[in-house]
C-alpha cells in the first residue's frame, strides 16, 4: 500500500508540471491550450531518443524538450495571434501537426528506454543512500524549484504584465504592453513545462509512445480545477500550489480507481472517460450552484 | 502636440459603408483641454479610437508632437497616451490586486524580469491613494474587482497620474457613476489634469460639464465638427444657448436636451 501510494505521489508530481503548464495557459492567459496533448509527447519523444539513440545526457535530453515544446507554443501563440486562427483550433492545429513531427523525431511509434541510462535511474543510482525515496524525493525536489520560479516569476514586472493579459486586454494594451508578444510567451513557458513533464514521464515509466499524450489537457484541468475548488485563493503561491496537489490528488484518485475499481467493473480504458466527467462536473457544478443558491430580491 | 489632418473613418455596415469620421480636421496645442459633445453615432468615441490607434483611420494622418502615428499600434502610444472609458471595469485587471494594478501603470520603460512590488513602491502607492480619502490605502492586497464602481474609476485615474502620459482621452468616464461619484472623479481628473497640464480631450454628453471644464469645446455631428468654442466665448456660454445652436444646425437629438434637463 505505501509502495503503490507512493507510486501514485511520484506520478502526481511528474504530470504536475504538465497541470502547471495547463495552468498558465488555461487559468493565467485564459486560452483553452490543445497544443498539450502533442507537445507532452514531443517532450517524451525529444528526451527518450536522445538518451536511445544519440546517447546524450539525460538532463541534456530533457533540457532540449523543454526548449522544443516551448516552440510548439510559440507555433500555437503565432498561429493565433498573427494569422487570426481562433485559440481552440490554432492549438488542435498544432496538435496535429505534433503528432506527425512527433513520429519523426522517434522514428518508430514507441521507444523502449528499459536499457537506458533515465534520469530516473542516474538519481536511484546517485542517492542510493535514500533507498526507494529517492525519486520521489528528487521529484519533489524539481516540482518545488519549478513551482517556487514560477511564483517569482509571476511577481515580475513581465509577470504581472503576462497575468493582466489574461484577465484584462484592453486595459494592458492602453497600458503599452504589447499582448500578442505576451501571448506567445505564456504559451512557449506552458508547452516547455508540458514536454518537460512528457519528457520525465518517458523517463519514469520507461517508454515513449505516440499516443500518450491523449488527454493530457485533460487531466491537467482536472488538477487545475480539482486544486483550486479545495483552495481558493489569488495569490499565484497558493494557486500552483493548489495546482499540484490537484494532480497528487487526481492521481491518487486514479490508483484507487485502477486498484479497487473492478469492484464495480471499472477498466483501466475507462479511465479517460471518467476524467472527462469529472472535469464536466467540475466546470457545471459553480454554476449550478450559484443559480440554486440565488435568492430573490427582498422587496 | 496632436494634430488629425482630414481623418476619414469608414465601416463597413451590410452593402452600405457607414461614414464615423467624415474628414476631421483638429490641432490641440500642448495643455489644451478640449471637450467634445454630440448626438449619438456622432463619432465622438471613433475619434478616441483613432488617437490612441485602436483604429487606423481609412484616410487622413494622426500626428503626435510632429511625428506620424497613424499606423502605430496601440500598445506602441500607450507611454504617451492615457486613457479612461465609461465602464469603470475596463480600466483594472479585477483578478489582480490595487497594488498590482498600480504596478501595471506605473511602469513606463521596458518591463524586466524584477520583482514589480517592492516594499518602497508599495509605500508610494499608499501615498498616492491616501488622498483620495477612500481608504483604498489599506486595502492594496485587495483584488479589484472587489471595489465598487467609483472606487474602481478612482484607482483608474489615479493609475493614469501614475503613467504620466502627454495626453489623456477621456469618454465618458464618469457617466456610469452615481452623482457623487460623478463629481469626485470629475474633481479628481480636473485636479490631475490641473496639476501636470495635460493636454486632455474629453467626451462628455453632460453640456454643463462641457461648458465649465477645459479651455476649447466642440460640437460634432455625423462625423464632423459643426461648432467650436474657445476662449472668452466658451466661458460666456449657457447651457440654453448651447441647446438652441444645436436645433439652429438643425441637429434634433432627444437624449441630448433631456441631458440638460436640471
Amino acid at each position: 500500500m505505501v509502495a503503490l501510494l507512493m507510486h501514485a505521489a511520484e506520478q502526481g508530481l511528474v504530470y504536475g508540471i504538465a497541470a502547471l503548464g495547463v495552468f498558465i495557459s488555461y487559468r493565467i492567459l485564459r486560452f483553452p491550450d490543445l497544443t498539450v496533448d502533442g507537445s507532452f509527447v514531443t517532450g517524451a519523444a525529444i528526451a527518450s531518443s536522445l538518451v536511445v539513440l544519440q546517447g546524450l545526457d539525460p538532463v541534456v535530453a530533457l533540457a532540449v524538450a523543454f526548449a522544443v515544446g516551448s516552440l510548439a507554443g510559440v507555433l500555437t501563440g503565432l498561429l493565433n495571434t498573427r494569422l487570426g486562427i481562433t485559440d481552440l483550433l490554432a492549438g488542435v492545429l498544432s496538435m496535429i501537426m505534433l503528432y506527425s513531427i512527433n513520429l519523426r523525431i522517434m522514428g518508430r511509434p514507441n521507444i523502449s528506454l528499459l536499457r537506458a541510462e533515465t534520469i530516473t535511474r542516474s538519481i536511484a543510482a546517485l542517492f542510493a543512500p535514500l533507498g526507494s525515496a529517492a525519486v520521489l524525493v528528487f521529484l519533489a525536489g524539481i516540482v518545488l524549484f519549478i513551482k517556487l520560479v514560477l511564483d517569482f516569476f509571476f511577481k515580475t514586472e513581465v509577470g504581472l504584465a503576462l497575468r493582466a493579459t489574461g484577465d484584462n486586454e484592453a486595459m494592458i494594451t492602453a497600458q503599452g504592453v504589447n499582448t500578442k508578444t505576451m501571448k506567445v510567451a505564456g504559451l512557449a513557458l506552458s508547452n516547455g513545462l508540458v514536454a518537460l513533464s512528457g519528457g520525465l514521464v518517458a523517463h519514469y515509466s520507461g517508454f515513449a509512445d505516440v499516443g500518450m499524450g491523449i488527454g493530457t489537457i485533460v487531466t491537467g484541468l482536472a488538477a487545475v480545477i480539482l486544486g483550486g475548488s479545495l483552495i481558493r485563493s489569488r495569490r499565484v503561491g497558493w494557486m500552483t500550489a493548489s495546482v499540484l496537489l490537484g494532480s497528487l490528488i487526481y492521481r491518487i484518485a486514479v490508483m484507487f480507481a485502477l486498484r479497487y475499481g473492478y469492484v464495480i467493473g471499472f477498466q483501466a480504458s475507462d479511465l479517460k472517460l471518467v476524467t472527462s466527467l469529472l472535469v464536466i462536473v467540475a466546470l457545471v457544478v459553480p454554476a449550478l450552484r450559484d443559480r440554486l443558491l440565488r435568492r430573490p430580491k427582498p422587496c | 502636440m496632436l494634430t488629425l489632418e482630414r481623418v476619414r473613418q469608414v465601416f463597413p455596415s451590410g452593402q452600405d459603408l457607414v461614414v464615423a469620421l467624415a474628414g476631421i480636421d483638429l490641432v490641440l496645442d500642448r495643455g489644451d483641454f478640449l471637450t467634445v459633445i454630440g448626438s449619438n453615432g456622432a463619432g465622438k468615441t471613433t475619434l478616441l479610437h483613432v488617437i490612441a490607434g485602436n483604429l487606423i483611420p481609412t484616410s487622413g494622418r494622426v500626428l503626435i508632437d510632429g511625428e506620424d502615428v497613424t499606423a502605430t499600434p496601440a500598445h506602441r502610444r500607450a507611454r504617451r497616451i492615457g486613457r479612461i472609458v465609461q465602464d469603470p471595469l475596463s480600466g483594472t485587471a479585477p483578478t489582480m490586486t490595487i497594488a498590482e494594478n498600480l504596478a501595471l501603470a506605473s511602469k513606463r520603460s521596458k518591463r524586466s524580469l524584477a520583482v514589480a512590488l517592492t516594499r518602497r513602491r508599495r509605500r508610494e502607492f499608499a501615498e498616492v491613494l491616501r488622498p483620495l480619502g477612500m481608504g483604498l490605502e489599506r486595502r492594496l492586497d485587495d483584488p479589484a474587482f472587489l471595489l465598487s464602481g467609483g472606487e474602481r474609476q478612482a484607482l483608474t485615474v489615479t493609475m493614469a497620474t501614475l503613467a504620466r502620459p502627454d495626453i489623456l482621452l477621456l469618454d465618458e468616464h464618469t457617466a456610469a457613476l452615481d452623482p457623487a461619484n460623478a463629481r469626485r472623479i470629475a474633481e479628481l481628473t480636473e485636479a490631475f489634469v490641473e496639476r501636470t497640464g495635460l493636454t486632455t480631450l474629453m467626451v462628455t454628453h453632460n453640456m454643463e460639464q462641457a461648458i465649465a471644464l477645459g479651455n476649447r469645446l466642440v460640437m460634432m455631428h455625423k462625423g464632423e465638427i459643426v461648432l467650436e468654442l474657445g476662449g472668452e466665448r466658451k466661458r460666456s456660454t449657457k447651457v440654453p444657448e448651447l441647446v438652441s445652436l444645436f436645433s439652429h444646425r438643425h441637429i434634433a437629438d432627444d437624449e441630448l436636451l433631456l441631458e440638460t434637463a436640471p
